[in-house]
């Protein structure tokens, strides 16, 4: 009785630390502006916050399909993605549905690659999806040469467009990682990947179809890359090719502190808000301190060790 | 034996409880120098758990372990172990499949060392392989995982034959000869006659017969955690080595006419074994059940698997309850409710989403039904005890709308109240027109079944309907008669 | 990573000779992969320049294959114990930094600052082994601590490695350029340390069994720490050497590293669990990715195809291997 409700407790507290972290940066960097930019702050923290939550949501399904399970191309994916959406919309407003679907296009077929590489060649998906960014690098490479493609007025309009101080994008992603959460917990998808993530061979005897779930979730962690990729180029005013270089540590670093389990099985998706906003209102923060970059990364590496450090620590004690 | 001085070990009343199971019941066990010790019971009856603790991977909870009359009980490790000469060979390898096999005997050996370490290694472990089974054509410098399971047995016992400077006293063999064929059994129960007439001892654990009789000098017999019978092997003979294995208890009350359910429609499962020689299927008819039984590890779960695969694979229905619990049943991580759907999400959806309400109405059903034990479906699956959780997984199966059910010795360390209620379920489900493959390694299960299949290496080798079912006949058919 | 099974007999029929011989020329295909691989990329370089063939021209090609070859090796000693380094990169660009800016004006501060970093290592070693930390997630935080390091160190490209340094790097062997001659010499060192001392037996036997290990007696801490102290300090080597051809220093300059090195020893014949490494392999899988790009430029194709090329090469070598790994498995 006492064991199963601490249980319960530890099951949902992950995401709430996350939020309680972000709201204390939050909290500090205002008091030490005296309140000033109270709103551009927040406004910035939800946009960039909203990019980091939609590459999260993919790499939160792949971690939790079970260790090992980790999607190295996002990087490359997001380079490649930016370029075909913004080659494919030419910039007229007429051509943007044109852009949209080739990048989905774009994302289904590199997770379906990622996928067929991982059971053709029976090698780890950490090697598969490596191999496969090393060869999407490439084409963005080659393909995103041409000069640089503004995005259509409309299309950048969304992408960096404002609700009563919030961004659009960050509403969109909002109702997206909804959706999420109940992918996750109320269709088959979502159970048969919590339960693959927490003993593949149980689910298998349990009659999960194992390998449809891993397809399913490699496709969409591809497509959530991609459609970052391309509101990404549209936000920035255009793609370039290291725009995504940064995505493929904060997308491990937003699903790790955000309290989904590294071993899998149990994913966390508010905590991908919590996390993403912690981490850009902390380099905000120590802007406004005026620490230097290199300050910044360091203090984001510690609290990463520490966060998975304090995690598995408390996983132990369950075990007891 | 005449007169010896203090025995090499000397048990005496050692005990050992996992949770509520007692493995051990006071054992009083000795073996001298000069003599090899025979074990043999049926599963679980403790003769693993035993030798665990003398080769010091398990402590007992009460008992006396004397060597050479020496109380060493306190703080007894593996390494202690060793250093009294005491070697083994357990089912599990312990041999690392990278390395090569004159470098998986330096692990054991830290007296190699210097330049020219793996040529003495290997030298060292050839020699031990050729006195014990010449013509073996294994080389030093294979690497283990290349091996076949038979040659890597082969080099593992070789092993714990060697030394290099260590003294060398007690041999632990459990189920050497499982993994190799006759004429290698053969060299190597030669090779344990010839070490034990040098003044070595070895304790021998198999399932075969023949082999016990022949090699041992002493027999001791086990079941339900104690040792019933010890008598110098040429004292027994096949039929009463079976005879003082089968004490078990048996509960006459229940018996029911037996009406034979085959014969008049298809049968719902025709499964060759995969490693079936002869034509012999495991056949099933509807509302019927079927057991399979046999020693642990004949066969049975690979058949159960294997039936699982082809028939979702093909699209029909059909569910598993699982015995291992943690590493083939259980979600750790989700609650008792989400553990039972897990099978049946898909009749619990409405629209695209899974209802919360009928999740729990199947939850709240099942609970009522199976007699779960907890105040609320919501909490972990881990709050329960052993037997509830295997009664969740009966929930799962049950719950499913799947006609045929297969288990897999789903009544591991379930306690009797628990085991009685499940039982009368299974029938009455049995007799709403479902099948049921029912693998158990208890006998009295068999009681249960309307028919009965015998597993050994793999194949169904004897196929009996309940009502010609006797407890000699099973054993008979799980123990090789004669050294394969 | 998953902790590999431990293995339980199951009774199956011995084999008889002639699959035994099929086994034996699988493994051997499969050993001798990572060398094809790198026979028929340089024979094919040869054949598009003959001029590459020369001292100059290897010189040019292999100029940055020391440093990539070093950090191949690092991330190898990892990944022997089933785990994954993937700040390798971040941490060679730092030991950069740390030569081009401390080694250079406080040589004995900044010797110490490098003997720390492998400390640091250690740590790391005990502190997943502890604690039994996924080692990706850890080093992926340590991965910004190292740039973080780095950036405040040196917060534009810049700084200076030491004269000497730039001077050993330069050093001219009679006959093969010294680039060869340190690879080959890597080579040989790590194999006859890993794969033939008693050492090395221990060491690659936690990775294939580990609980094997520790019943004979062996600590999984020490060699936990070992290992990734000795990654660390090849780690070390490799960011000395490469600032020694650069000369000067940046904080990213390295990051391509982490996935290179993880390709590398890949390529080679590595295996992510159970242990199974080959330093040798590693070595040439390194120097396989480097020509890679050289290639691409002797057949005129575009410097953009670079990358991709070598990702094409690692998924073939891998296409390969399976299909030598199925001729292995296959019953005759």
């Amino acid at each position: 009785m006492n064991l199963s409700l601490q249980l319960n407790r530890v099951r949902s507290k992950p995401w709430l630390w996350s939020f309680l972290a972000a709201l204390l940066v939050w909290l500090a960097t205002l008091a030490f502006t005296r309140g000033e930019g109270a709103g551009a702050l927040t406004s910035g923290a939800l946009a960039f916050s909203a990019f980091f939550v939609i590459v999260g949501v993919g790499q939160m399904f792949v971690i939790t399909t079970g260790p090992g399970n980790i999607d190295l191309s996002i990087p490359a994916n997001i380079a490649l993605s930016g370029a075909v959406g913004m080659k494919l919309m030419e910039g007229q407003d007429s051509l943007i549905a044109v852009g949209v679907a080739g990048v989905l296009a774009v994302g289904v077929l590199i997770g379906c690659a990622n996928y067929a590489l991982i059971r053709v060649l029976r090698i780890p998906p950490i090697i598969a999806t490596l191999s496969a960014s090393f060869l999407l690098q490439s084409m963005a490479i080659a393909y995103g040469r041409s000069v640089r493609i503004a995005p259509p007025e409309l299309f950048y309009q969304f992408s960096t467009g404002r609700l009563l101080g919030i961004p659009y994008l960050a509403l969109a992603v909002a109702l997206l990682t909804v959706v999420a959460g109940y992918v996750l917990s109320r269709t088959l998808y979502g159970r048969w990947t919590l339960a693959v993530g927490q003993n593949m061979r149980a689910a298998e005897l349990a009659g999960v179809r194992v390998e449809r779930v891993r397809w399913a979730t490699y496709v969409l962690s591809a497509v959530f890359a991609s459609v970052c990729g391309v509101l990404l180029a549209g936000f920035s005013g255009g793609a370039s090719l290291s725009m995504g270089d940064e995505y493929l540590l904060a997308s491990i670093a937003v699903v790790v502190i955000g309290g989904t389990s590294v071993a899998g099985g149990f994913s966390n998706v508010p905590g991908l808000w919590g996390a993403a906003l912690f981490l850009y209102l902390l380099v905000s923060m120590l802007n406004t301190f005026g620490a230097s970059a290199g300050v910044r990364l360091i203090l984001t590496g510690v609290i990463i060790i520490a966060v998975i450090a304090a995690v598995s620590g408390r996983k132990s004690q369950r075990s007891l | 034996m005449t007169m010896t001085p203090a025995p090499l070990v000397d048990l005496k009343g050692v005990g050992k409880h996992f949770g509520a199971v007692r493995a051990l019941n006071e054992v009083d066990l000795s073996c001298q120098a000069g003599e090899c010790l025979g074990l043999i019971g049926h599963n679980g009856a403790g003769k693993s758990t035993l030798m665990h603790i003398l080769a010091g991977t398990l402590r007992a909870d009460c008992g006396v372990l004397l060597m050479g009359g020496e109380d060493v009980r306190h703080g007894y490790s593996v390494q202690v172990a060793r250093q009294h000469g005491i070697r083994c060979v357990f089912q599990e390898l312990s041999l690392c499949p990278n390395l090569t096999v004159a470098e998986n005997t330096r692990l054991m050996c830290p007296g190699l060392r210097g330049f020219g370490w793996r040529r003495k290694a290997g030298a060292l472990i050839v020699a031990s392989l050729d006195s014990i089974f010449p013509g073996h054509g294994i080389n030093p410098a294979d690497v283990v995982a290349d091996l076949p399971i038979g040659q890597r047995q082969m080099v593992e016992i070789a092993r714990a034959f060697t030394c290099v400077d260590e003294h060398l006293a007690l041999v632990i063999l459990d189920e050497p000869t499982s993994s190799l064929d006759a004429r290698v059994a053969e060299q190597l129960l030669g090779y344990v006659r010839h070490y034990v007439e040098s003044g070595g001892c070895v304790v021998l654990i198999s399932h075969i017969l023949g082999e016990m009789l022949a090699t041992c000098d002493r027999i001791a017999v086990m079941s339900d955690g104690c040792v019933v019978d010890v008598r110098a092997a040429r004292a027994f003979t096949h039929a009463t080595l079976v005879e003082s294995m089968g004490t078990v208890t048996r509960s006459q009350g229940e018996h029911y006419e037996f009406v034979s359910k085959r014969g008049s429609a298809q049968p719902v499962v025709n499964q060759r074994p995969a490693r079936q020689q002869n034509g012999q299927t495991v056949a099933a008819w509807p509302g019927e059940i079927v057991g399979l039984a046999g020693l642990a590890g004949q066969g049975q779960s690979q058949l159960l698997v294997q039936l699982l695969r082809e028939r979702i694979a093909s699209g029909k229905r059909v569910a598993l309850v699982a015995g291992d619990r943690q590493t083939d049943g259980v979600f750790s991580l989700w609650s008792i409710a989400e553990n039972i759907t897990i099978s049946s999400l898909a009749a619990l959806k409405r629209g695209a989403l899974i209802d919360p309400q009928a999740e729990q109405a199947m939850a709240a059903e099942w609970q009522a039904r199976m007699g779960i034990r907890t105040p609320d479906m919501n909490q972990p699956i881990l709050s329960l005890s052993g037997g509830n959780q295997q009664k969740a997984l009966f929930a799962r199966a049950l719950g499913s709308d799947s006609d045929l059910i297969l288990m897999d010795d789903p009544m591991r360390g379930v306690d009797v109240g628990t085991k009685r209620e499940v039982y009368a379920i299974i029938k009455e489900e049995a007799a709403r027109g479902r099948t049921f493959i029912w693998y158990t390694t208890e006998l009295e299960e068999l009681d249960h079944c309307d028919h009965i299949y015998v597993f050994r290496s793999g194949q169904a080798v004897a196929d009996v309907p309940r009502n010609e079912l006797s407890e000699a006949q099973i054993l008979r058919s799980s123990f090789q008669e004669e050294v394969a | 990573m998953n902790a590999p099974q431990p293995m339980t007999l199951k009774p199956q029929p011995m084999l008889s000779g002639t699959q035994g011989a099929a086994v034996n020329r699988a493994r051997w295909l499969r050993n001798a992969l990572p060398a094809f691989s790198l026979i028929v990329l340089l024979g094919t370089i040869f054949i598009m320049q003959p001029r590459a063939m020369s001292y100059m021209g290897m010189n040019l090609m292999l100029n940055l294959a020391v440093p990539i070859a070093l950090a191949t090796i690092a991330q190898m000693l990892i990944i022997t114990v089933n785990d994954l380094d993937l700040s390798l990169g971040s941490f060679i660009s730092f030991v950069a930094c740390v030569a081009a800016t401390l080694l250079n004006d406080h040589p004995l501060l900044g010797s110490l600052a490098l003997l720390g970093c492998i400390g640091v290592y250690a740590l790391l070693g005990a502190l997943i082994h502890i604690r039994q930390l996924p080692a990706i997630v850890v080093t992926l935080g340590m991965s910004f601590i190292w740039v973080g390091g780095a950036v405040l160190l040196l917060p534009a490209p810049g700084g200076s490695a030491p004269q000497w340094l730039q001077a050993l790097v330069k050093i001219k062997t009679p006959l093969l350029p010294f680039a060869v001659v340190v690879c080959v010499l890597l080579a040989i060192a790590v194999h006859l340390f890993l794969m033939r001392s008693t050492w090395g037996v221990v060491l690659r036997g936690a990775g294939g069994n580990p609980l094997a290990i520790a019943k004979a007696g062996w600590s999984l801490l020490r060699i936990k720490v070992t290992l990734y102290a000795m990654a660390g300090s090849f780690g070390v080597l490799s960011g000395l050497f490469l600032v020694g051809l650069t000369t000067s220093a940046d904080a990213n300059m390295a990051l391509r590293y982490t996935l290179l090195s993880i390709a590398g020893v890949i390529l080679g014949g590595g295996e992510f669990t159970g242990g199974r490494v080959s330093p040798i392999g590693a070595v040439l899988g390194a120097l396989t990715l480097v020509l890679a790009g050289s290639l691409l430029s002797f057949i005129r194709i575009s410097p953009d195809w670079q990358i991709g090329a070598q990702g094409a090469i690692l998924i073939l070598v891998l296409a390969l291997r399976t299909a030598v790994n199925r001729l292995e498995v296959r019953p005759a």
